[in-house]
């Protein structure tokens, strides 16, 4: 008898949710629910064809059904659900599964909601992690886990600081920082009862209280406008010169957009383009070959790629198959190790001289003939929307900041409501701390340290 | 305790602070043949700032003493000469008393008390080493060249260790005014690994009470109502004497004139001083830079007791030379003919970083040598005297080869205090403050006892009376809340209309426990006590639980405990900065790592995997 399971399915007490194969194109998705409300959250959405709710579904079988909105009624999309109860299933945890095919934009309203109803998104490696925690996975995984983690954990932050030069960002931390300034408002006037300091009257913490409130949902209906989704995640193309990245980006687009040449350093700068892959935003990003040169211009154009690259979700790492691998492919080929990336042999076209023995999982194409091109999109989508890289897709980055937003503004509406009641500042900093927490998930920020800095830095207090 | 050893000592105590005497006191108590050694026996538990114990947070602290059989609390009550409530017009968890005790009197009643401990003996002298054999203390040795062997050793000597004082460019080498510094003692722990680093605190001029106008001052009457630190079930003694007003003036725009212009004969402000100073305990030096547009700042005028010629003015302490503290102080309002009988200074002393440091207050360079108070950059006798609790605790633990003990930080601010000393280190003098306490609605200073009571008891801190009383307390607070739970509001002569039952009534914002005596004839025969723990468990409980649910994370980490030599390096993935600070803090449990300042989420995740490997590793070879 294992016991161990048990404690740790105790120790384990959120739901998470995620995406969990890609949608190509017009294919389905799967939204996948891990933890002891899997079941309850998937079939608070979930109504039969006939509009009733489901209420006692058998594991493992598929029930047809639409996703609907839960206060408009509106059909999100036309769904097959089923559940997994513990420990029969990958996680160990109970799970339900939500199949959906309308596309990444009800996929990303489901995910939308379930979080709105309890669920947190999952981290990167998440489902994995807890597969493992709970025995699921065998004892000689458990490199390859830790391995998955810091990986993702990596890709995520590059994303996470990426995501925090955009305006989006700004106006989130914006808002997170009127907050804790009323929080040390509310700590002084507790901590330091006795001090001659200008307490802020119920009047004026009832109207700052609204106006963050106001923010913070104009933050989340310009969300739903899709404004915040102009962020793609960035592929980085990276190759020795004339490797054909500048016609690839090309292929890609249908269009001329880089300069092609035949002459190696031909691209001096990055060329950044906006494409949608199987309904992902992606920022496409051809570089200027990484090489050392004595050219100031190029040498800037290389610096800058540098820059793309340390900053990419994803790496397109494109060969030349009409010649043998340079020690600068191998140098490309060891920086892409443990990213995540896509190995491109291009110029398929002409007689293969490159060892396609020594490269792994690759994907074969030409620029010139546009042969292979499906294939690579499918790869790309399949990166951004599967395996490692889905977390920080654009799709679930922006869900994690609306998730963030619509906490923060649930929590700002519980602290109206305790005003309202009459509680004092010890309960509203309760609410007030989770507005501030939801908003700096986004950044990893606690408020709590943040709240005593500026309480000593905007009030006279002491003796 | 029988040592087998005549001339060994159990337990010695360095220093005879607020740390220091409940260091001693607790070991003694718990069975140690204890030596408490104090560079002046006649300054044993001074209180060598201002005469105020309490306040938000520390009154918090305080309780906990109480609930764990502490000393301060009793000796507190039993010198009271003021004592307020503050926050009352917010809630429970935040309500603190605030207490001014008689300067003379406090300290003549703890040296009483130690005095009639039977396990405890006291000496007057300068330690100057800590000896060590195979790697655990083993005694002291002493300036003069005695040598005192022990078997454990708690260090709390305040700000003395290399100690230098300030007043405007007169510096002197002294742990407080008139007072030598401990000089030897900071070389000694550097020789055995230990880090010092370097921290400041002022205090302020004292004043001649009789030269104090105080028509011209605003009156503040102390609680009409009796206020104790002790709980209601300890029978708490309180003095006879009628408690003494306090009184308010302000500075004024010539306050800060003088100041501004004096600015650069400041020691804080001339640079004599390196050690960084506290931002919740400003110099008026400070306050007046920092606060530029701020008109005016206040100033307690503080009786020292009752019978005392002097006044502590809180709120102006400074560096300033004599002459400008003169001129600044006859600029407030009711001081214009006051006369300074000692100018304020300020103190520089070397501290050591806690990091150094395990939850049970024990160096982990040297076993059986424990550290309390403001040598672990603290401020505030609240903060010395609990951590000295705990540290006199934890000798003992460790002479009985048991493990310490630890609060945890939803279990107490004594938990938080320790937890964010050894954890987070500091960088500053480190101030309880309720807002550092993320269950501060469970901490409450009224529910003290129910949350450490039992914890007293069990270490034999708590005399039997005492423990019995607290458990009927607690026994009728259960039955109150059951019997609220299945009474509908009717019967309870209550408007209930649609409630189930009157504890629902009651958790209403308008509803009062008071308003239920009226109508309710149980609830009219409740104490006093129990009903105040009965109201706040009912109207709390649903931010409780909201409070409860945005630190479930953190509270899950916490369930996994780390050992001693956990070998981070093996962690795959691990950052090297996150390895560095593992291998300084050495977290106990993985909650406790994920607070260390540099540990990242994935950090956490790596650590949760590679232990859950390690274990199943195990469980199949025990197996096989």
């Amino acid at each position: 008898m294992d016991h161990r399971t048990d404690r740790q399915t105790d120790a384990m007490t959120d739901t998470i949710a995620a995406l969990s194969t890609p949608p190509g194109e017009g294919g389905i998705g799967i939204i996948r629910l891990s933890g002891p409300e899997a079941a309850a959250l998937a079939l608070g959405l979930f109504r039969r064809a006939d509009g009733s709710a489901l209420a006692r579904p058998t594991p493992f079988r598929q029930y047809y059904g639409h996703i609907r909105h839960p206060e408009t009624g509106d059909v999100v999309d036309e769904v097959l659900l089923s559940v997994m109860r513990a420990p029969r299933s990958y996680t160990r945890e109970a799970m339900a599964e939500i199949s959906a095919h309308g596309g990444p934009l009800p996929l990303r309203e489901i995910l939308g909601l379930l979080c709105r109803a309890g669920a947190r998104l999952a981290r990167p490696g998440e489902f994995t992690e807890r597969a493992f925690l709970h025995g699921r996975l065998d004892l000689t995984q458990a490199e390859a886990v830790l391995d998955t983690i810091r990986a993702c954990t990596e890709a995520g932050l590059r994303a996470a600081q990426r995501a925090l030069r955009g305006e989006l960002a700004a106006r989130i931390r914006g808002l997170r920082a009127r907050l804790v300034a009323l929080l040390a408002a509310l700590e002084a006037a507790i901590d330091y009862a006795d001090e001659d300091i200008a307490v802020l009257s119920s009047a004026e913490i009832a109207a700052e209280i609204a106006a963050l409130r106001a923010a913070t949902e104009e933050l989340i209906a310009s969300h739903r406008q899709g404004c915040l989704l102009r962020d793609g995640a960035a592929a980085v193309i990276i190759g020795r010169p004339n490797t054909g990245k500048s016609s690839l980006l090309n292929a890609l687009l249908g269009e001329a957009r880089a300069i092609v040449t035949a002459v190696p350093g031909t691209t001096r700068d990055v060329i950044e383009e906006q494409l949608d892959v199987g309904g992902v935003p992606l920022r496409l990003m051809d570089t200027a070959g990484i090489r050392p040169t004595d050219d100031e211009v190029e040498r800037q154009g290389v610096a800058r790629s540098e820059t793309a690259l340390a900053d990419a979700d994803v790496l397109l790492l494109v060969l030349d198959g009409s010649a043998p691998l340079t020690a600068e492919d191998r140098a490309l080929l060891a920086r892409a190790r443990g990213r995540p990336a896509i190995l491109i042999v291009n110029k398929a076209d002409l007689p293969l001289a490159v060892a396609l023995s020594e490269l792994g999982a690759h994907v074969m194409i030409s620029a010139r003939t546009g042969a292979g091109l499906p294939a690579l999109r499918q790869a790309i989508a399949d990166l951004l929307l599967g395996g490692a890289v889905a977390a920080q897709s654009p799709l679930l980055a922006s869900l994690r900041q609306r998730a963030a937003a619509e906490e923060a503004a649930r929590a700002l509406a519980q602290a109206e409501a305790t005003l309202r009641a009459g509680g004092s500042e010890e309960l509203l900093a309760v609410d007030l701390t989770a507005a501030a927490d939801a908003l700096g998930a986004l950044t990893g920020d606690h408020a709590r340290d943040e709240v005593i800095q500026e309480l000593f830095s905007r009030f006279c207090v002491g003796k | 305790m029988y040592n087998g050893r005549v001339n060994t000592w159990d337990v010695i105590v360095v220093g005879g602070g607020h740390a220091g005497c409940e260091a001693a006191s607790a070991a003694a108590r718990r069975g140690a043949r204890t030596l408490l050694v104090a560079l002046r026996r006649d300054r044993v538990a001074h209180l060598p700032c201002n005469c105020s114990i309490g306040g938000p947070a520390k009154a918090h602290l305080v309780r906990e003493i109480a609930a764990l059989g502490g000393l301060m609390p009793r000796i507190a009550d039993a010198a009271m000469t003021h004592a307020r409530l503050l926050n009352t017009s917010k809630g429970p968890a935040v309500r603190a008393i605030r207490a001014q005790v008689d300067k003379a009197l406090y300290p003549a009643l703890m040296r009483a008390r130690l005095a009639d401990e039977p396990n405890l003996a006291m000496l007057e002298g300068e330690a100057a080493a800590v000896l060590v054999e195979d790697g655990a203390a083993a005694g002291i040795a002493m300036a003069d060249g005695r040598r005192f062997p022990a078997r454990a050793v708690i260090l709390a000597t305040g700000t003395f260790l290399n100690a230098r004082t300030f007043v405007g460019d007169v510096t002197e080498d002294a742990g407080r005014h008139g007072e030598p510094p401990a000089r030897r003692l900071s070389a000694s722990l550097a020789a055995l690994g230990l880090r010092l680093g370097r921290l400041k605190t002022g205090t302020t001029p004292r004043l001649d009470a009789a030269t104090i106008d105080y028509a011209r001052c605003e009156r503040q009457e102390p609680s009409p109502t009796p206020l104790a630190f002790q709980f209601a079930w300890q029978r708490p003694a309180l003095p006879d004497r009628p408690l003494l007003p306090c009184h308010l003036t302000y500075t004024t725009a010539e306050t800060h004139a003088i100041i501004r212009a004096n600015l650069s004969r400041s020691a804080l402000y001339g640079g004599l001083i390196s050690g960084r100073g506290p931002r919740y305990c400003p110099s008026i030096e400070d306050k007046i830079v920092r606060f530029a547009d701020r008109e005016r700042h206040q100033v307690f005028l503080e009786r020292e007791g009752w019978d005392s010629d002097l006044i502590y003015p809180l709120g102006i302490s400074t560096s300033l030379p004599a002459d400008a503290q003169d001129a600044f102080v006859r600029s407030i309002p009711g001081l214009e003919r006051a006369v300074i009988l000692r100018p304020g200074y300020a103190v520089e002393y070397d501290y050591l970083p806690p990091d150094q440091l395990t939850a049970g207050l024990e160096t982990k360079a040297v076993r059986g040598l424990f550290c309390a108070g403001q040598l672990n950059g603290t401020s505030g006798y609240e903060e010395a005297a609990g951590q000295g609790l705990l540290a006199g605790i934890n000798a003992v633990q460790y002479l009985h080869g048991d493990a310490p003990v630890v609060l945890g930080r939803d279990q107490a601010y004594l938990g938080v205090l320790v937890d964010d000393l050894v954890t987070r280190g500091l960088t500053e003098p480190y101030r309880m403050l309720t807002s550092r306490a993320e269950h501060r609605l469970l901490l409450r200073q009224d529910n003290a006892d129910l949350r450490l009571a039992d914890l007293g008891a069990a270490l034999g801190l708590l005399p039997a009376g005492d423990y019995a009383r607290f458990r009927a307390k607690r026994a009728a607070i259960d039955a109150e809340l059951d019997r609220l739970a299945s009474t509908p509001p009717g019967e309870s002569g209550v408007d209930g209309a649609g409630l189930a039952s009157a504890a629902d009534w009651l958790r209403r914002p308008a509803s009062t426990y008071a308003r239920l005596r009226e109508t309710d004839p149980v609830a009219a025969t409740v104490p006093e006590e129990v009903a105040e723990q009965v109201e706040t468990a009912v109207k709390y409980a649903g931010y409780i639980c909201r409070q409860q649910r945005q630190v479930a994370q953190q509270r899950r980490l916490e369930a996994h405990p780390l050992p001693d030599d956990f070998p981070y390096q093996q962690v795959r993935g691990l950052s090297r900065e996150a390895i560095d600070h593992l291998t300084q803090v050495r977290p106990r449990t993985v909650g406790q790592a994920a607070r260390i300042p540099g540990v990242t989420p994935a950090d956490i995740s790596l650590l949760l995997v590679w232990l859950s490997a390690k274990k199943r590793a195990a469980v199949s070879r025990e197996t096989r």
